[in-house]
C-alpha cells in the first residue's frame, strides 16, 4: 500500500495538536486532513474515503467515544486510534471494547506514533488482502460446479445445503467415479469452515504404517527415515474439514485409533507423547458395502455408527441418464477451452451412444471419454466414432440369454476390473483369486484397459 | 537567482563546526549558505511544565528575523524541542515553507550514557539539518534506508542513513529548485 494512498483524518479540538499531527503525517507522505469537532469529522468522512482516524476522546459537543460509535456505523472497516489527553484507563478500555484499534496518550512519543501508524496501515492492508483472498476462494469453489438436473441429484444438492450449515459428520456413498470428493468439497465450501482447508486423505492409497504417519504425523526419529518432524493430516485439518476417502479400506488397527480421534479430537504424533488437539469436521466416503464389511468383521461396528450420522447416496450415472447430455456438454466446453480446440457440438448419434452406454466408471468415465473424443475428434463436432467404447460389449446380458461359463467369467472379471479402475490387487481380492491367476485370465480373454 | 540559506545558531554557541555545516548544505542544495547569528529569544518558547522549548515558536521568530534575501532559514540549537502533542522532536520544518529548526539536544551521546563524540554529533546534526531543509522543499519521508529523507526516531537510525538524497528524492528536489529560479543541482559530493 503506497503511503500517498493511505488517508488519515485527525480529529482534535486543539489547533496545535491538529497542526503538529497534520505536519507529521504530511512529512511522512500520507494523505491527511484534520477536523476540530465531531460534526466537521462526520462531514469529512462522508466527503472522501479514509483509512485511519485519529480521534481525541475529549471533544466539545459529541465526544470522542460517541463519535467513534457513529464512525463505526458509517464504515466499520476504518482503523480508529484514540488519543487521550491524560491516562484515562476507563475511557481507553471503553474505546477498545467499541472496536478501536489502539490508543495513545498525549504527549505522544514520536517512536510510538511511528509504530502505531505502521501497524494500523499493516492492519488495513491485511484486511484488504483477506477480503481479496476470500473472494478468490469463493470464485474457485464456484468453479467446481456439480452438474445434475434429475430429481435424484436435486435431492443430493438439497442434502448438501442442509448438512453444510451444521458441523455433523457426513458419509458419502456411491460407486467409484460418481463425484464423492466433489460433494465433500461442496459441503466444505458451503460450511462456516470454508476459509480453512479441506484436507483429503485417500485411505486406500497407503500401506498401514504410512497411513498412520500420514494421518497422525510423526516426530523426528519415530522410524527409520523420519528425519524431520512432520504434521499429520489430522493436524493440518485444524479449523477445516478432514475428508477421508475410501474409509472402507482402512486397516483394522487404524480403525480403533481413528475412532478415538474422532471422539476426542485429540491424538499424539507417531513416536511422540505431546497431546495435540485439532478441531475438524469429518466427511467420509466409500464405495464399499460397509454393512457387509461390518458383518464380516472387516469394519468396526463402533466406527461405522460414529461416521454414519448423515448419509448422502450418490446415484450411479446409469440411474440418472437424463444428466448425461448436460454433463457431456459441460466437459466438452471445459476441454475445448483447455485444449483451445473449437469443438462446439456433440452429434445426435454420438449423444445417443453416450445415452445408451452403462457407464460402470460413472461420471469420471464419461469425463475421460469426452476428453479422448476431444483429442481424436475433428472440429466442430464429436461423432460416434470418436467415442472409445462399443455399446454392445458393455451391455449387460439379459437373464434369458444363454451364455457359457467362460462368457460369464469373462464379463464378470471385466466388470470388477472396471469397478476397481483396473487395480489388479483390489480386483483379485474381490474375486478371491490371486493376482497371477487374474493376470492369466486377463491374457486369456484378451481384456484391455479402456483408453 | 540570488538568495541564500541562512544558518542561525540559537541559544549557546554550538560545539560543532557551523562553517562546515553551511558549506555542506550549500553543496547539497546548490544554494550559497552562510552562518548568521540573529537575535532569537528562546525564553519566549520555554514551557516551564515540560522544561522544554516550543519549536513552532522558534520557527516563527526565525521567520520574523529572516533577511530579505533568505531562500531558507535554518535554526540550529542545543535546546530540547517539542510540539505539544509529541514528547519531543529532533527538529521541525515548514513543509514547502521557508523555515526549519534542528536541535542537537537528543543527538548527543551523553543522553544515552556514552562518552561524548563531537564528530558523530556534527554528522547527526548535518543529516537532520538536510532532512528538515528537504521538507521545506516539499520532500516527504523516503523508504530508501540510506536516503537522508528516511524518517528517524532513534539516533541509531540517523547514524544508519546517509547525508545525501537518493536518486528519486534528488529528482524531486531538482524540479522544485528549478521552479524556484533556475538552480541546478550538481551531482552529489561529500
Amino acid at each position: 500500500m503506497e503511503k500517498s494512498q493511505v488517508g488519515i483524518l485527525v480529529v482534535d479540538d486543539e489547533a496545535s495538536v491538529r497542526d503538529a499531527l497534520y505536519k507529521w503525517f504530511r512529512e511522512d507522505g500520507y494523505r491527511v486532513d484534520v477536523a476540530a469537532d465531531a460534526n466537521e469529522a462526520l462531514r469529512k468522512l462522508q466527503e472522501a474515503s479514509w483509512d485511519i482516524v485519529l480521534l481525541d476522546i475529549r471533544l466539545p459537543g459529541i465526544d470522542g467515544l460517541e463519535l467513534q460509535r457513529r464512525i463505526r456505523e458509517i464504515d466499520p472497516s476504518l482503523v480508529i486510534i484514540m488519543i487521550t489527553a491524560y491516562a484515562s484507563v476507563e475511557s481507553a478500555v471503553q474505546a477498545l471494547k467499541q472496536g478501536a484499534f489502539d490508543y495513545v496518550t498525549k504527549p505522544i512519543d514520536p517512536d510510538d506514533l511511528e509504530h502505531l501508524i505502521r501497524n494500523a496501515v499493516e492492519q488495513k492492508r491485511l484486511r484488504a488482502e483477506n477480503i481479496q483472498l476470500r473472494q478468490k476462494i469463493e470464485e474457485l469453489s464456484r468453479a467446481d460446479e456439480i452438474i445434475g438436473q434429475t430429481p435424484a441429484m436435486k435431492q443430493v444438492f438439497e442434502l448438501v445445503r442442509t448438512v453444510a450449515a451444521t458441523d455433523s459428520t457426513v458419509l458419502i456413498r456411491g460407486e467409484s467415479g460418481t463425484g464423492k470428493e466433489l460433494i465433500a468439497r461442496a459441503i466444505h465450501s458451503h460450511s462456516r469452515r470454508r476459509y480453512f482447508p479441506i484436507i483429503t486423505v485417500n485411505c486406500g492409497a497407503f500401506p498401514e504404517t504410512l497411513l498412520e504417519s500420514e494421518l497422525f504425523g510423526h516426530e523426528r526419529g519415530a522410524f527409520t527415515g523420519a528425519q524431520y518432524r512432520r504434521k499429520g493430516k489430522l493436524e493440518l485439518a485444524d479449523g477445516g474439514t478432514l475428508f477421508l476417502d475410501e474409509i472402507g479400506d482402512i486397516p483394522a488397527k487404524m480403525q480403533a485409533d481413528l475412532l478415538r480421534v474422532i471422539e476426542t479430537k485429540q491424538f499424539t504424533r507417531v513416536g511422540g507423547n505431546q497431546i495435540i488437539r485439532s478441531d475438524f469436521r469429518l466427511i467420509c466416503a466409500t464405495n464399499k458395502d460397509l454393512e457387509k464389511e461390518m458383518r464380516e468383521g472387516r469394519f468396526r461396528e463402533d466406527l461405522y455408527y460414529r461416521i454414519n450420522v448423515f448419509t448422502i447416496y450418490l446415484p450411479p450415472l446409469r440411474e440418472r441418464r437424463e444428466d448425461i447430455p448436460l454433463l457431456a456438454r459441460h466437459f466438452m466446453r471445459r476441454f475445448a477451452a483447455a485444449m483451445n480446440k473449437p469443438i462446439t457440438e456433440i452429434s445426435p448419434e454420438a449423444m445417443e451412444k453416450l445415452m445408451a452406454y452403462d457407464w460402470p466408471g460413472n461420471v469420471r468415465e464419461l469425463e475421460n471419454a469426452i476428453e479422448r473424443a476431444m483429442v481424436v475428434g475433428r472440429p466442430p463436432v464429436i461423432r460416434p466414432e470418436d467415442l472409445p467404447f462399443q455399446i454392445a460389449q458393455r451391455e449387460r446380458p439379459t437373464a434369458d440369454e444363454l451364455e457359457s461359463l467362460e462368457d460369464v467369467e469373462r464379463s464378470h472379471i471385466e466388470k470388477i476390473l472396471l469397478k476397481t479402475d483396473w487395480n489388479i490387487t483390489r480386483a483379485a481380492s474381490i474375486l478371491k483369486i490371486d493376482r497371477v491367476t487374474l493376470y492369466n485370465k486377463i491374457r486369456k480373454y484378451g481384456l484391455r484397459r479402456p483408453a | 537567482m540570488t538568495g541564500r540559506i541562512y544558518v542561525v545558531p540559537i541559544h549557546r554557541p554550538l560545539t560543532v563546526n557551523l562553517q562546515f555545516l553551511a558549506e555542506t548544505i550549500a553543496a547539497r542544495f546548490g544554494i550559497p549558505s552562510v552562518v548568521l547569528p540573529l537575535n532569537i529569544d528562546p525564553s519566549r518558547a520555554f514551557d516551564r511544565f515540560r522544561n522544554q522549548f516550543r519549536s513552532t515558536e522558534l520557527l516563527a521568530q526565525l521567520l520574523e528575523e529572516a533577511p530579505a534575501d533568505a531562500i531558507r532559514i535554518l535554526g540550529l540549537t542545543d535546546l530540547d524541542l517539542f510540539v505539544p502533542v509529541l514528547t519531543y522532536v529532533f527538529g521541525e520544518a515548514q513543509l514547502e515553507g521557508k523555515a526549519a529548526i534542528v536541535s542537537c539536544f537528543r543527538l548527543k551521546n551523553e543522553l544515552f550514557g556514552i562518552p561524548p563524540d563531537n564528530h558523530l554529533l556534527q554528522t547527526r546534526l548535518l543529516k537532520e539539518a538536510i532532512h528538515e531543509l528537504g521538507h521545506t522543499f516539499g520532500l516527504v519521508h523516503c523508504d530508501d534506508p540510506f536516503c537522508v529523507m528516511r524518517v528517524s526516531t532513534y539516533v541509531e537510525e540517523i547514524d544508519y542513513k546517509g547525508d545525501d538524497f537518493c536518486a528519486e528524492c534528488r529528482r524531486h528536489l531538482s524540479r522544485r529548485l528549478e521552479k524556484l529560479g533556475g538552480i541546478h543541482l550538481r551531482k552529489a559530493s561529500s
